[in-house]
């Protein structure tokens, strides 16, 4: 591991970077080169401290320890204005577009020399920007009507519009499609033509081999790994991802069996799970037409038939009608027209409580909004959906040691992670508070569950957990619905595939090789669609 | 029976729109106001307590100042004090901006009422007539620049509604074309990219409350000085809330904002209208019409309201 590989002194270098959260050490002693023309790729799982790092470089944080030199003059970066300043641009995995406003407007936002805004300025510049990068971007549009890849686009615009030479992306990839992926990497292979330093975040592997120049491996706050260009040059691609595997999961790589990237050294171990073609129709949807709410968009026309042990993937990106389909199977959302039938009967008319009962299930991608009420405790939250009923209400009153005896069994069949189940819910975390959901709809005898980005946001025990309680709900007699925007969590799920976009389901692909492009192609549609 | 061609005649469209104009102003500049700071995302519930603000000190300043001017100056300045109240509790510190609203109408009701009581019940005194500024030619239209029953005339209006009108046009090009009206739409779209952009979202905010509650001020003090002629406990009268729907109905854009205003003017002033037109009616009806143009209006184009995502929502950084 050489640290200087090169004559010139390094765009940005970090030095020892310690940041300490309560409780947390986020990142120990971190060491972090930078250079120009140069794809760093930072790897890591959720919770191995990438963010707090990009935090500190982007002067959302800062560092307890440590230091930061900018062209080798140490320096204090103490804002996203600072950083900006220093040329540090940061692209967030959560977009900052303001989706009400135009592309124009929303790079102008925060220009402060004089009243007039300076449009006629800024469309120069845009037209530069894009010019060097390749892409095309309508000044005029709004934000909230571009695709995904393209208010990426913006974003990285937004990034460089004050002359940034570092730009940093976070998790970029999260959302796009695989043609996506493949247009953002022409992208960068043109910023670091132009000498830009570019950090890139990820955890999927694959992404880093064929990305990055430099891969920096993090775990639990500490960089582990390190491998230089040369090394990435040299050495195979498989030598380097076994190694890389070691890296980042250590000893626990043998237990976590379903990582997704681990999943790839596996291929064909996946088990192949077969649904016979005479399985029970368990749940049938007929043209179910369901309108969105505010701006969110609706679903027209949604048609297709779950068998009996199969689990169907719904991909597409965030904002083509999910929620609205998963609502209106559920029952939260009023179909206008079309038939929701379960096990040949039809259960359009049924509330959710009806439904409910039935065995149709909903795990809500909304977790803390209608998935729990926060100020109640964890046995209470368990119960939510079955209020009034015996035995854990009698006589309108809870039977608070029936509901605590119960709850505490599924604590423990779910491992949730609480100190006991008088707990609040809002104080666990984002994994134990999914797990509750999962407990919540997997009891009481469930047939067909649907589930809403199930492993959105989790870390990679839970996720497999999650994954591994799916498998086990389409084994034991049950089917599922798995809306999720991470394609590679369909792939490994899904028997088959059904690709949502603009509120309509456009196509249905049988899991196998080459289903990841089929399903891109789909997602992204016809010209005629896109326009 | 009254004939139709005898109400629709060309004197009753004058006063329609001339009695329209006179109540429509005030409303038009609270309106306006809230407009603001809807956009930048504080909801300001307290607008009726601001106008009454206004109202009272625009009278006090209009009666010892002997002058309009000072009134309306007097005006700004208790709905700019009135609105220090909500910067301070809703932007500083973030409280909720609907509880924090509710106590400003209720003290500003309570406490002009108190002092006018104290101070003014037994003599009950008027302001005297304004001047008026005539539009040259637009004044000699027959019929519709002639004066009515004693009302002011359609194009000879007091010099600050001119002013008010032309402000609304300065607003709405501040929105469109400058830095700070971007960095307000951007207050109340989505905070949290404004204070990534490097702007403050308190100080936006709090210059946005500040102008409405210079606004509601304003526009209290013009109800007291040239729409009455003097104050009266409770004179606004529920305007502040109309003001409020006037500015979600106009989606926080200064033009529509004044033509809804002029709107419901129209239906504050129907009384006289229809007096005028020979219609009796009880005059606990005729005070109900606003109201129930304002829920007419709120049932016929509630989809057509658009309210910031951020709206009636503190801006903590880093909380998400």
């Amino acid at each position: 591991m050489t640290q200087h590989n090169g004559t010139s002194i390094p765009l940005v270098e970090l030095r020892g970077i310690t940041k300490a959260f309560p409780g947390v050490l986020a990142n120990d002693r971190i060491d972090l080169t930078l250079r120009g023309g140069e794809v760093h790729c930072l790897l890591g799982e959720n919770g191995a401290g990438k963010s707090t790092l990009i935090a500190i470089l982007s002067g959302l944080n800062r560092p307890d320890a440590g230091e930061i030199l900018i062209e080798g003059k140490p320096t204090t970066i103490s804002s996203p204005r600072r950083a900006l300043e220093l040329g540090i641009g940061t692209v967030h995995q959560h977009s900052t577009l303001i989706p009400a406003l135009s592309v124009l407007e929303n790079l102008m936002l925060g220009d402060r020399r004089g009243l007039r805004l300076d449009e006629a300025g800024a469309r120069r510049r845009l037209r530069d920007l894009s010019a060097q990068l390749g892409v095309e971007i309508d000044p005029d549009a709004k934000a909230r009507d571009l695709a995904l890849g393209h208010q990426q686009q913006v974003e990285i615009v937004k990034a460089l519009w004050r002359g940034s030479r570092v730009l940093i992306l976070d998790e970029p990839t999260s959302m796009l499609t695989p043609q996506g992926v493949a247009e953002l990497a022409k992208v960068l292979d043109r910023l670091t033509e132009s000498g830009q330093a570019i950090v890139f975040i990820t955890h999927k592997l694959h992404e880093a081999l064929s990305l990055g120049d430099q891969i920096s491996i993090l775990r639990q706050g500490r960089l582990v790994g390190h491998l230089t260009k040369e090394e990435i040059r040299i050495r195979s691609h498989d030598e380097l991802r076994a190694e890389i595997v070691r890296i980042m999961f250590g000893e626990e790589a043998r237990d976590i069996g379903d990582v997704a990237e681990l999943r790839e050294e596996v291929a064909g171990a996946r088990s192949e799970r077969h649904v016979p073609e005479n399985a029970e129709v368990v749940l049938e949807l007929r043209g179910l037409t369901a309108p969105g709410e505010g701006s969110e968009r609706g679903v027209e026309e949604i048609s297709f038939e779950l068998r009996q042990g199969e689990i169907l993937g719904i991909a597409g990106m965030d904002g083509n009608g999910q929620r609205a389909l998963a609502e209106a199977i559920a029952g939260q959302r009023h179909a206008s027209h079309g038939h929701v039938l379960l096990y040949g009967g039809d259960v359009s008319r049924l509330g959710v409580a009806s439904r409910q009962k039935l065995g149709l299930r909903y795990v809500t991608d909304d977790r803390l909004g209608e998935g729990i009420v926060g100020m109640l405790p964890v046995g209470l939250n368990l119960f939510l959906k079955r209020i009034g009923e015996a035995p854990y209400w009698r006589y309108g009153r809870i039977q608070r040691a029936v509901v605590e005896g119960r709850a505490a069994e599924l604590v423990r069949e779910f491992d949730v992670r609480t100190p006991s189940v008088s707990k609040r819910v809002s104080t666990l975390s984002g994994g134990n508070i999914q797990k509750i959901l999962l407990a919540r709809e997997l009891s009481f005898d469930p047939k067909v569950v649907v589930f809403h980005k199930p492993t959105y946001g989790l870390d990679v025990k839970t996720t497999a957990m999650v994954r591994a309680l799916i498998r086990k709900l389409a084994d034991g007699g049950g089917a599922a619905v798995v809306i999720s925007t991470d394609l590679d969590e369909l792939l490994e799920l899904s028997d088959r595939i059904a690709v949502l976009s603009r509120g309509r389901l456009v196509g249905v692909v049988s899991n196998g090789p080459g289903a990841a492009e089929e399903v891109g192609e789909l997602m992204v549609g016809s010209p005629a669609e896109a326009a | 029976m009254i004939l139709a061609s005898q109400v629709w005649t060309q004197i009753f469209w004058t006063s329609v729109i001339a009695g329209g104009l006179l109540a429509g102003v005030p409303l038009m500049f609270t309106a306006l106001g809230e407009a603001i700071s809807e956009r930048a995302g504080v909801l300001n519930i307290g607008l009726e307590g601001m106008m009454l603000a206004g109202a009272y000190c625009g009278f006090l300043g209009a009666y010892y100042g002997g002058n309009q001017w000072v009134g309306y100056l007097a005006g700004i300045g208790a709905g700019i004090l009135a609105s220090l109240i909500m910067v301070a509790l809703c932007v500083w510190l973030g409280l909720d901006q609907i509880v924090v609203g509710i106590a400003i109408t209720l003290a500003g009701e309570g406490i002009t009422s108190v002092l006018y009581q104290a101070r003014f019940s037994a003599e009950q005194p008027r302001l005297g007539n304004l001047d008026s500024n005539p539009i040259p030619l637009l004044d000699r239209i027959p019929v519709l620049g002639k004066a009515i029953n004693g009302q002011t005339p359609l194009f000879d209006q007091p010099l600050i509604v001119y002013l008010g009108l032309t402000f609304a046009f300065v607003l709405a090009w501040v929105f469109r074309r400058t830095n700070v009206g971007l960095n307000l739409r951007a207050a109340g779209e989505k905070p949290e990219a404004l204070d990534a952009a490097g702007v403050s979202v308190v100080a936006t905010r709090s210059y946005a409350v500040l102008a409405t509650g210079s606004l509601a001020g304003l526009g209290g003090a013009y109800l007291a000085i040239a729409g009455t002629g003097g104050f009266q406990p409770f004179l606004t009268q529920g305007q502040g809330f109309m003001a409020i729907v006037i500015a979600m109905l106009a989606r926080g854009r200064p033009i529509r904002v004044v033509v809804f205003s002029l709107m419901f003017g129209i239906a504050l002033s129907l009384s006289t209208v229809l007096q005028l037109a020979g219609i009796e009616l009880a005059p606990e009806v005729v005070n109900m019409l606003p109201f129930a143009a304002v829920i007419l209006a709120l049932i016929l184009f509630a989809r057509r309201a658009y309210l910031p995502p951020a709206l009636a929502l503190a801006y903590v950084r880093g909380a998400r």
